[in-house]
């Protein structure tokens, strides 16, 4: 499925689709803490100066601006760096935006250890645990160019809070026009039965490329790409729990909280069965490059690899 | 349909007031103080000064109020029910598992709420982007944002602020309840906030100020006649105010802040506010011969 073309940063996939978005939806407002050359949002800013909002180096009141401009009928997509868009501004979001179920959609880059170099403050790892611990939240997380796409589109039809959780790290592309993409629903990538590698954002590359090793050693796994870790697609775990002999998840993110946690809920309601949890082991992170940290850290393919084949 | 006759609206404030006390004492719990204090505030936004409607609550062009200072809800509640907007019966179930009527206000479930509020210090930003909003559709319509001086801590008023006046926001007024006293005693001794030093800083931060007497009938009205008038800039009504207004063993004290009265202290508030309406009335009878 993977195609060998010039690597792209879902931050990137973003704001191109957003551009688009504004020129097709006019009820599309975008907000700003002053990041949106980082953000990408510059491309809708330069097109829709008009429906664009510098908020400053304000993230606060960006969120209760945007809550503002919901209940007035408009789409607010927020957007600033994920260590920004949650965790400074938690209370604002879960009062003015995730009580009253405003339609907001905050649009999160610069999530995780990838972000590199800028280190530990800007490493946000514990945001999919904070949003998705909201009621009314749904929490989406995309892997590449044509699933940011659409999810950027999809969610303006959807009426209520999102986070769509976005990174600077740059990913190759996995998916086709022909892919179905649904909310909720998680993509199997391959059949195979010794393991299933669960997956969201940039681990979804390095989990293919790590079947593709894997392959070549005998081992036949799955990846199961969960882009909607909110609400989570209970029905494909579970299926994939079944019919696999090991299960695996990896995350660019705090082990507490994430994807990891998200499946072992499911599988302990409704299937029991271990669940190796790879992601950042309740730690801050550190300056360095992307792959490095990665390698690090262990949730790189190597990482995939050697949890897989080590016996 | 706008009222505007002084005693009228001094009879409606009191009508809020004498609601507000009976919400606290059913529900047992509440925030008395610092709802009596906006009660005149109340009566004129709701009675003269907003474009709504209680049959469309609804409405894209209606005039917004955000209650920055949630914990007030019993004010709001107070005004919505006398506005018409739900029975009055429903103020018995304030604070009730039963009810809808939430401690803090809760738009999914209130008609004529405008924005769920609470946490102090939001909803100054909320009412910028409804104020943007209007503009960026040319509707025309108003937003006013009601805030405590105690919330004035929070720093995110102060993000807000500079955002009403970057947006030229003149569609919006902040009207803050200057009753100078805040949970655990008065805001100038908790962050050296006092009324001059609060119209200081909106002032510059660009807004026009307008500071009054809040519990003053005429001059809340004169005070969002100017702000109407005003053009380019935001306005911000400093409303001094006295906490527990028109309960006299509540006037000042900051005890009231948050507790609700017993039966003897419920019936002696209402006796005072049954007074106060009649001599409302003796006023106007006065003023007609």
């Amino acid at each position: 499925m993977v195609k060998e073309d010039k690597k792209i940063a879902t931050r990137e996939s973003f704001g191109r689709a957003l551009e688009e978005l504004g020129m097709e939806n006019k009820k599309v407002v975008v907000l700003d803490a002053d990041l949106y050359n980082s953000t990408k949002t510059e491309y809708f800013k330069e097109k829709y100066p008009d429906r664009f909002i510098n908020v400053g180096i304000a993230e606060a009141d960006m969120i209760g601006t945007a809550a503002g401009l919901a209940t007035c009928g408009k789409i607010p997509y927020a957007s600033t760096f994920a260590a920004f868009a949650t965790g400074r501004v938690y209370d604002q979001i879960r009062t003015s935006i995730a009580y009253p179920k405003l339609n907001v959609k905050i649009c999160a880059t610069h999530a995780g250890i990838t972000v590199g170099e800028d280190g530990a403050t800007h490493q946000m790892l514990e945001d999919i645990n904070l949003m998705r611990g909201l009621p009314n939240m749904v929490v989406i997380s995309t892997s590449d160019d044509l699933e940011t796409r659409w999810a950027v589109k999809e969610i303006a039809k959807y009426n209520g809070p999102v986070y769509l959780r976005l990174s600077r790290y740059k990913v190759s592309s996995i998916y086709d026009e022909k892919t179905k993409f649904e909310i909720g629903k998680g993509i199997q990538i391959g059949n195979g039965t010794d393991a299933t590698i669960f997956a969201t954002g940039v681990t979804v590359s390095e989990a293919i490329e790590a079947q593709k090793i894997l392959k070549e050693k005998g081992i036949d796994v799955r990846v199961v790409d969960i882009h909607t870790v909110k609400p989570i697609d209970k029905d494909l775990i579970i299926k994939c729990a079944k019919e696999t002999k090991k299960l695996i998840s990896v995350e660019d993110h705090s082990v507490i909280g994430g994807l990891g946690t998200a499946i072992s809920e499911v599988l302990t309601d409704d299937y029991p069965k271990k669940l190796v949890r790879m992601g950042i082991d309740d730690t801050f992170g550190r300056s360095g490059r992307a792959e490095d940290l990665m390698k690090y850290y262990g949730i790189d393919k190597n990482a995939i690899v050697e949890e897989l084949d080590g016996e | 349909m706008k009222i505007t006759k002084i005693e009228a609206l001094e009879k409606i404030a009191n009508r809020i007031r004498m609601d507000i006390i009976t919400e606290v004492y059913y529900a047992k719990s509440g925030h008395p103080g610092g709802s009596l204090s906006i009660a005149d505030i109340m009566a004129v936004l709701y009675f003269n000064e907003m474009n709504i409607s209680e049959d469309d609550p609804e409405n894209s062009s209606r005039d917004r109020l955000v209650l920055s200072k949630g914990h007030a809800s019993a004010a709001l509640y107070a005004a919505l029910a006398e506005k018409g907007y739900f029975s009055k019966e429903d103020l018995l179930t304030f604070r009730n598992i039963n009810g809808n009527l939430q401690g803090h206000p809760d738009m999914t479930k209130v008609k004529g709420v405008d924005m769920s509020t609470g946490s102090l210090g939001q909803g100054l930003s909320v009412a910028n982007g409804m104020a943007i909003a209007s503009k960026m559709d040319s509707m025309g319509y108003r937003v006013y944002c009601i805030l405590g001086d105690g919330e004035l801590d929070e720093g995110q008023v102060w993000e807000a602020a500079m955002t009403s006046t970057k947006y030229k926001l003149d569609n919006l007024c902040a009207i803050v309840d200057c009753n100078g006293l805040q949970l655990t005693g008065s805001t100038d001794e908790i962050k050296g906030l006092n009324v001059e030093d609060i119209e200081q800083k909106f002032r510059s931060f660009g807004f026009n100020t307008i500071t009054i007497n809040g519990n003053d009938i005429f001059s809340i009205l004169n005070a969002f006649g100017v702000a109407d008038m005003t053009k380019d800039k935001p306005s911000v009504i400093l409303a001094k105010t006295v906490k527990g207004k028109g309960i006299s063993f509540m006037e000042k004290d900051v005890s009231w802040h948050g507790k609700a009265p017993n039966d003897e202290e419920y019936q002696k508030a209402i006796d005072e506010l049954v007074e106060r309406d009649k001599e409302i009335d003796s006023k106007m009878v006065n003023e007609q011969k």
